[in-house]
């Protein structure tokens, strides 16, 4: 029996066949249509970068070296599939071997920090600078305990406490089943509220 | 809460259904079982929630307005180096392997270059120059749409 599609799924269906047309066009060489890609992805790419390095100019560098490599992997990658879980794997590769990498290790450290800021709301009834100090010492104490964090559990807690995606967009994102997911994030949790205890 | 393989329990998977927004209506009540019959649960499920609610208030910083506008040439210049550093390599692997076959002073005697060198040359200098003129383009996107460029170092 044929079901009648939500508004939803039709602008899915719309959105993917854009996409398709888009990656097609990459495929012949098209850097203009690339270019397009970029613009509909890159706040994203950039963001899921900073939650992994957690450092502004090192997301950017990241992030734009993710693209220029799937451009150039343009031959391999399937137009019936979505482009962003495709350039996700490359960009968390990258990241994953900037943490690992030793010679990156002090730059990242001397980088990190500043990555994380008080919603606007709570930024404006906040009007007492003893709870302003608070608030961004407790804020330092956030992103150093996530920084800390293995690099699998951060990656799934980032991505759930930032950028809201839910258990099973993740899992598809990452590619492991949503068990996993969960039992990362978890962990993380378990980690980060230990770090964090005592705190108002 | 985690078993030897690193999976979670049930009790586990309800409160971080429970704290994330995503447990079924059926999950709620056997939750609330939980709940009611652990205290240790219910100590978990406060602590837990309490870290929600920080991290709740918290969002990843957004870089500068500027930095989306350069953020595809910089992509782009990213690939169009990567030609040019093609080229350069490819020019500079014929020419050294050609340069350490014949002796690089033969090379530079000889008069009557083969077309093949000729063409590496061309390849370096095209490459060179595709590199120069990349490099120097961001250098000037970077420089007028740089917020800080009237601060002196």
């Amino acid at each position: 029996m044929n079901r009648v599609k939500t508004e939803l799924e039709r602008e899915r269906d719309d959105g993917h066949t854009a996409e398709t047309i888009l990656v097609r066009r990459v495929q012949a060489g098209e850097t203009a249509a690339f270019g397009e890609l970029v613009s509909i992805y890159m706040q994203r790419c950039y963001y899921a970068a900073l939650g992994m390095v957690g450092s502004p100019q090192d997301a950017e560098d990241l992030s734009q070296e993710a693209f220029a490599r799937a451009f150039k992997a343009r031959a391999r990658l399937d137009p019936e599939r979505p482009f962003y879980p495709w350039l996700y794997q490359i960009l968390r590769r990258l990241c994953y071997n900037f943490t690992r990498d030793t010679s990156s290790r002090r730059r990242k450290l001397e980088r990190a920090g500043g990555w994380l800021v008080a919603e606007a709301r709570v930024r404006a009834s906040v009007d007492d600078p003893e709870r302003v100090r608070a608030t961004d010492a407790l804020r330092d104490r956030l992103e150093v305990a996530i920084r800390e964090l293995p690099p699998a559990q951060r990656e799934v807690f980032v991505l759930k406490e930032f950028e809201g995606l839910k258990y099973r967009e993740i899992a598809e994102l990452l590619e492991v089943p949503i068990g996993t997911v969960m039992s990362r994030l978890y962990a993380a949790r378990q980690r980060l509220a230990v770090r964090l205890d005592g705190i108002e | 809460m985690t078993d030897d393989t690193g999976r979670i329990d049930r009790s586990a998977e309800l409160l971080m259904r429970e704290l994330d927004g995503e447990l079924e209506p059926a999950e709620r009540a056997e939750l609330e079982r939980l709940l009611s019959d652990n205290p240790e649960l219910r100590e978990e499920l406060e602590r837990l929630s309490r870290l929600k609610e920080v991290t709740a208030n918290m969002k990843l910083r957004n870089p500068p307005e500027e930095m989306w506008a350069g953020y595809w040439t910089s992509v782009y210049s990213r690939f169009e180096r990567g030609l040019a550093w093609i080229l350069v390599s490819i020019g500079a692997i014929v020419l050294g392997s050609w340069g350490a076959w014949y002796g690089v002073r033969d090379l530079m005697a000889d008069a009557d270059l083969p077309t093949f060198v000729k063409w590496s040359i061309l390849a370096v200098i095209v490459g060179l120059v595709m590199l120069l003129v990349s490099v120097l383009r961001h250098r000037i996107f970077v420089s007028q749409s740089d917020p800080y460029k009237e601060i002196e170092r």
